[in-house]
Order: structure tokens, then C-alpha cells, then sequence
């Protein structure tokens, strides 16, 4: 049943911010696409470094935050308007004034699911496994050290080159870690 | 032109403006892990259990006192003709109040760039969630018969009729469980880092089991902290009107009304101030033991607690101010009722001395904050963090009841005493909340350790200790 064990790809340890830092740009210019960084905190400036975009999470608060409203004042229209409306004082049946306050609790609510599930979604989380959460040494990587990962199916990838590149941006250890 | 701005010198600014730094020592990522993880990996302290035991016993009392509540019927409370309104909306308030200043940690400090906010934010927001909890209590069971309480919800009802939603009551369950949700969410979204910390550590099987599978397959991923640093922005921008909101809403269950001392348009912005007051209060009372309890004075420095300070003092000079307009509107507006009402508050029978003991607590107290002295005395701001909520809760008690025993005809008039239901419904409450406080200190991280370590200088790749060669440069 011995199952021959894939490569996931090579992990390079760094020791402060400024090295990661300085290695992401490394990373980035020799043209590596499947790759990331791992750190115990969000690094200022390192999105830069990676060549990442603005996250689309707030297109999902924003979707979530328009049906809310909707979804708020149509419901009071249906209940105490149109299927069961009960004059009250003789004021008119349905008010967009008293719809708003519940209204715009729910605009928070859906919007606050988007964010979250929007994130979650972006991602690709919950996962129950993931290759790197199996190395010892990764463990690190949510104390106090620091970790470019850089995956076997980036085009760029050779064992030899990679780990050269790695090594000369002055990473403290590197490892190869299976699927 | 860009050599000359080149060449200009910046000299350091004065030592004077220097600010403390927000962790104690220097100490870096590694140590913090360490402090912050081991109160949860440290064996269970004595003084835990010690706290734990009767912190449930009193949870059960208070299930005890709903259960016989429901049982009996509301007879068992103090609530009569005229006072409908008694201890049960005064404990609601009190409590949703409280909640308010973690959400004011956790998300207006957020979006303001106070960055001290990250050591207390995670027990501040903890905190909100649980005082959220006691205070929905409050309005479930106050409506007498519990088992109809599904009527609170949009659903059509026995006679297929909706719920009124020109009604702020309707707009209270909204607002509360929105509320709640949202907390929920922001906490937990914040806690996943930790979680992943928590796995990462773990010694255990079952531990690895149960914050590897909360933590959701974490792995600090820069592309992953590029989103989740985008969600909790948005989180914290929609926390914020959402808890402006809430407290105004509850406010708007009284002002809404046509009582005098009710009435008024005042109430929204005065309650939102004091809730954000008595919940700086409730964050000092907790967190003056807890950092000497796990001794964590080095992530929660005395600066942490001075700054706390200073907003318990600004937000109860506002109230103050809210008392003071209260008072000259209702002499200015030349309305008898009003001018009645809130002479009766400091003057009247009964009660009197629950509006001296509010104004003592709630204007006088907080004033003593101006003194450096006082804010550096960790007992000192004990004792006044509690008068403040102590004061907090006779400020709703002479609203509620204030305004209710004494309202337009004299023939209305009645009296109202709370039963010892009333008091051990309320008291239970502490062991409902302290429980689950206790069981959040005893197995999740204490401190948001992620947005800790991000704070400190050896998070910055342009700072020396974070690892720059040249200054400003890596």
C-alpha cells in the first residue's frame, strides 16, 4: 500500500519581517506565480511585495448588504401592508420611516455574512487538511517565524533552481514537504 | 529638488512625546505566544475553580428563577399597576449597555488606528457577547407568557397576523440579535489565527482535534491575511453603525413613548454615551484582576488601563452633560409634567435617592480620572469601575420607574418594590455571565495574539528590531 509520496513543494524559513520582506520581491521578480508567504501576523507592505490585489471581500458585503435592505423593507411592505395590513392610528400602511430601522439591522447582518463567508469563499476555507500543516517545522509559522512556500506546480519550479534562489535570499532552512 | 528633501535632517521628537510602548520589555512574537497561550495550556489555577463553582451555582439560581417565573406568572416580580416596567427592562438595558464597549474597542479603535486597542479587544469583545446573552434574557421573559415569545418573530401568528413593525419593540429584536450575530462574527473571525496558534501548539490530540477544526485549516498565508485583513476592516466599519444603533434603538422603546422623562430626543446619543461608559467600566472591572491573575502586565501595560480611564472619563462627561440638558429642558420647555418628573427624580418620595446615588456615581466619580494619581492606582480605579456601573444601573431605574410611578394623573400614581425574584433573577445573571467569562479565560486565547505581535516593532520589516538593515530601508 506504499503509496509513492508527491512533493508539495519547497519551505524556506526566514527570521524577521525585513528578510521575508525582501525575499517576497525576490520571489516575485524571478516570476513565480504558485507561491506564498506564511506569517504569524499580516506583514505591512508585503502584499505589495507579492504582487497581490485589493481582496474583492467587499463586493460580497456590498451584495449582502443591498439584499438585506431590500429583503427588510419588502418583508414589512408584505406583513403590515399588502397580506395583513391593520391600520394603526389612521396612518397610512406602509411607512418607510418605521421599515427603516429594522431594515438597516438587516443591511448590517447580510453584510457582515458576506464579509465573512465572502472571505471564507476567497480562501477557499474550511479545509480540513493541508500538506504544509503536516511539517513539524511549519508549526513555526503561527509563533514566531516566518515562510515562503513556493509550490511544485508553479511552471517555474525545479528542485535545484528554486532552492538556490531561496538559499541566496538568505532563508535560514529549506525544505522539501510532501503532499 | 529630490536631493534637497534628501538631505534634510529629522531630528528625533522630543522624549516627552515619546509614547510607551503598547508591550512592555520589548518583547518580541515568541514571547507573547508563549504568555498568552500558556493561560490556556497552564493547569487549571485554583483561583479559576475558586470563581468557577459559585459562578454556576448562581447561573442555576437564575434558570431557577425563570423556571419558577413561568411556572407561577409574572405576580412573582414587583411589577404593578403603574410601574409595568421594573427590574426586567432596567437589567436589559443595564446589561446591552455594558455590551457596547467592546464593540467600541473592537471596531470604532479599530477603524480610528488606536492600536492599543489589541490587547484588551479580544476579553472586551468576549465580554459584549456574554452581556448580550443576560440582557436577551431580560426581554423574553418579560413578556409574562414565555412560550408565546415566538411572537417577537416575523412569522404569522395563531390569527395569521404579522408582527407590528411601527413598534420600536419590533425594532429591539432586531437590533439585539443583530447585534449578538454580528458580535459573534467579528469575535470569531478574529479568533481564527489564535485558534491556528492554539493547534499549532497543542500538545493533545483532543486539543489539536478541537482548535484545528475551529481554526479552519489556518495556515497564515499572505494570500489568506490579504482577504481576512479586508473582512475584519469591513466588519469593523459595519459594527460600528450597527452598535450606534443599538443602544439608540433601545432608547427609542422609551422616547418613542409619550411619558415625560421619556419623551425626549435627547435619549439616543445619551444612551449610546452611557452605555459605551458603564461597558468601560465593566472592561476595568474585569480586566484589572485578569492581567494580575495571569500576569499579563507586560501585553496589558498601565498605559492600557490609563487610556481606559480616559474614556470611562470623556464618556461620562458626556452623560453628564446629557443630565444637565435633561434638566434644563425640562425647566426651559415650561411643560408641567416635565418639570415635575425630574424634580421628583432628586426630590421626590420613594426613590430620591436613587437619582442622588446616579448623579454621585455617573457625574461625580468618573471626575477624579483627571488625576494622573488616580488613574496609576489600580485599586483606586477598581472601586470606581464598579461605582460606575452601579451608578449606570440607578440611572435606568430612575428612568424606568421614575418616570412610571408618578405619571400625568395623581390618581395614577402607585409604587413599585422588586420581590426577591426580582433580585435573584438579576444577581443570577453575574453567574450566567462570570460563567461563561471564566470557561472563555480557561480555553480561548485571552488576547488577540495575532494583531499583538503585528503591533509591536519586530512586526515592522522597517523597523531594526523587525529585522531592517539600513533605517527605513530592508
Amino acid at each position: 500500500m506504499a503509496e509513492e509520496k508527491q512533493p508539495y513543494g519547497l519551505i524556506a524559513q526566514f527570521e524577521t519581517p525585513a528578510d521575508t520582506l525582501h525575499a517576497a520581491e525576490e520571489v516575485r521578480d524571478a516570476g513565480y506565480s504558485q507561491w506564498d508567504v506564511c506569517s504569524p501576523f499580516p506583514i505591512h507592505g508585503l502584499d505589495k511585495a507579492m504582487g497581490l490585489k485589493n481582496s474583492g471581500v467587499g463586493w460580497f458585503a456590498f451584495i449582502g448588504g443591498v439584499v438585506g435592505f431590500t429583503l427588510g423593507m419588502l418583508m414589512i411592505w408584505y406583513m403590515n401592508a399588502y397580506d395583513y395590513g391593520i391600520i394603526v392610528g389612521g396612518k397610512p400602511m406602509f411607512s418607510p420611516f418605521g421599515a427603516f430601522p429594522p431594515s438597516y439591522e438587516l443591511t448590517i447582518l447580510l453584510s457582515s455574512f458576506g464579509a465573512l463567508f465572502g472571505m471564507l469563499f476567497l480562501n477557499r476555507l474550511p479545509r480540513l487538511h493541508h500538506p504544509l500543516l503536516k511539517n513539524r517545522r511549519f508549526a513555526q509559522a503561527t509563533h514566531d517565524k516566518f515562510f515562503v512556500v513556493i509550490e511544485c506546480e508553479d511552471p517555474k519550479y525545479s528542485e535545484t533552481e528554486t532552492r538556490r534562489l531561496l538559499e541566496s535570499v538568505g532563508s535560514t532552512h529549506v525544505e522539501l514537504v510532501e503532499e | 529638488m529630490a536631493e534637497a528633501t534628501s538631505n534634510l535632517k529629522v531630528s528625533a521628537p522630543p522624549a516627552e512625546l515619546e509614547r510607551e510602548p503598547l508591550v512592555a520589555n520589548q518583547r518580541g512574537p515568541g514571547y507573547i505566544s508563549d504568555a498568552i497561550a500558556g493561560v490556556n495550556e497552564r493547569k487549571t489555577p485554583k483561583w479559576w475553580w475558586s470563581a468557577f463553582i459559585p459562578s454556576v451555582l448562581l447561573m442555576l439560581t437564575c434558570f431557577a428563577m425563570v423556571i419558577y417565573l413561568m411556572s407561577t406568572g409574572v405576580g412573582v416580580w414587583g411589577v404593578n399597576h403603574p410601574v409595568m416596567w421594573g427590574w426586567a427592562i432596567i437589567n436589559f438595558v443595564w446589561w446591552i449597555g455594558i455590551g457596547h464597549a467592546g464593540t467600541l474597542i473592537s471596531a470604532i479603535l479599530y477603524l480610528l488606528g488606536q492600536r492599543w486597542r489589541t490587547s484588551i479587544n479580544r476579553a472586551a469583545e468576549a465580554m459584549t457577547i456574554f452581556a448580550v446573552m443576560c440582557a436577551g434574557l431580560f426581554p423574553v421573559i418579560h413578556i409574562g407568557r414565555i412560550w408565546l415569545g415566538w411572537w417577537l418573530l416575523p412569522l404569522p401568528n395563531n390569527n395569521a397576523f404579522w408582527p407590528q413593525f411601527r413598534s420600536p419593540l419590533m425594532w429591539d429584536v432586531f437590533a439585539v440579535s443583530t447585534y449578538f450575530t454580528v458580535s459573534v462574527l467579528f469575535w470569531y473571525v478574529g479568533l481564527i489565527p489564535d485558534l491556528a496558534v492554539m493547534r499549532d501548539r497543542a500538545k493533545t490530540k483532543l486539543r489539536r482535534f478541537w482548535y484545528g477544526l475551529f481554526s479552519l485549516g489556518w495556515t497564515g498565508s499572505q494570500r489568506h491575511w490579504n482577504h481576512y485583513e479586508k473582512a475584519y476592516l469591513i466588519l469593523a466599519g459595519l459594527s460600528t453603525p450597527l452598535v450606534l444603533s443599538v443602544h439608540s434603538i433601545v432608547s427609542l422603546d422609551f422616547s418613542v413613548s409619550q411619558l415625560p422623562g421619556w419623551h425626549t430626543t435627547i435619549f439616543p446619543p445619551y444612551f449610546v454615551a452611557g452605555a459605551i461608559y458603564s461597558g468601560f467600566g465593566m472592561v476595568l472591572t474585569l480586566i484589572i484582576p485578569v492581567r494580575k491573575l495571569y500576569n499579563l502586565q507586560e501585553i496589558v501595560t498601565m498605559r492600557h488601563i490609563d487610556l481606559l480611564c480616559k474614556v470611562t472619563l470623556a464618556t461620562g462627561s458626556i452623560v453628564a452633560y446629557a443630565y444637565v440638558m435633561e434638566y434644563f429642558i425640562a425647566w426651559y420647555s415650561g411643560n408641567p409634567y416635565e418639570r415635575f418628573i425630574f424634580f421628583n427624580r432628586i426630590f421626590g418620595e420613594h426613590y430620591w435617592w436613587g437619582g442622588w446615588l446616579m448623579i454621585l456615581c455617573n457625574v461625580v466619580t468618573p471626575q477624579l480620572f483627571w488625576s494622573k494619581r488616580v488613574r496609576q492606582n489600580l485599586v483606586v480605579v477598581f472601586i470606581i469601575s464598579i461605582l460606575v456601573n452601579i451608578g449606570m444601573w440607578f440611572e435606568r431605574f430612575v428612568i424606568v420607574v421614575g418616570s412610571l410611578y408618578r405619571e400625568f394623573i395623581p390618581s395614577n400614581w402607585g409604587h413599585y418594590m422588586p420581590t426577591w425574584v426580582d433580585a435573584l433573577t438579576y444577581l443570577g445573571t453575574f453567574g450566567l455571565f462570570l460563567t461563561f467569562f471564566l470557561l472563555f479565560l480557561r480555553f480561548i486565547p485571552i488576547i488577540a495574539m495575532s494583531e499583538v505581535k503585528g503591533g509591536t516593532p519586530q512586526a515592522d520589516p522597517h523597523h531594526p528590531l523587525g529585522g531592517a538593515k539600513v533605517e527605513g530601508k530592508h
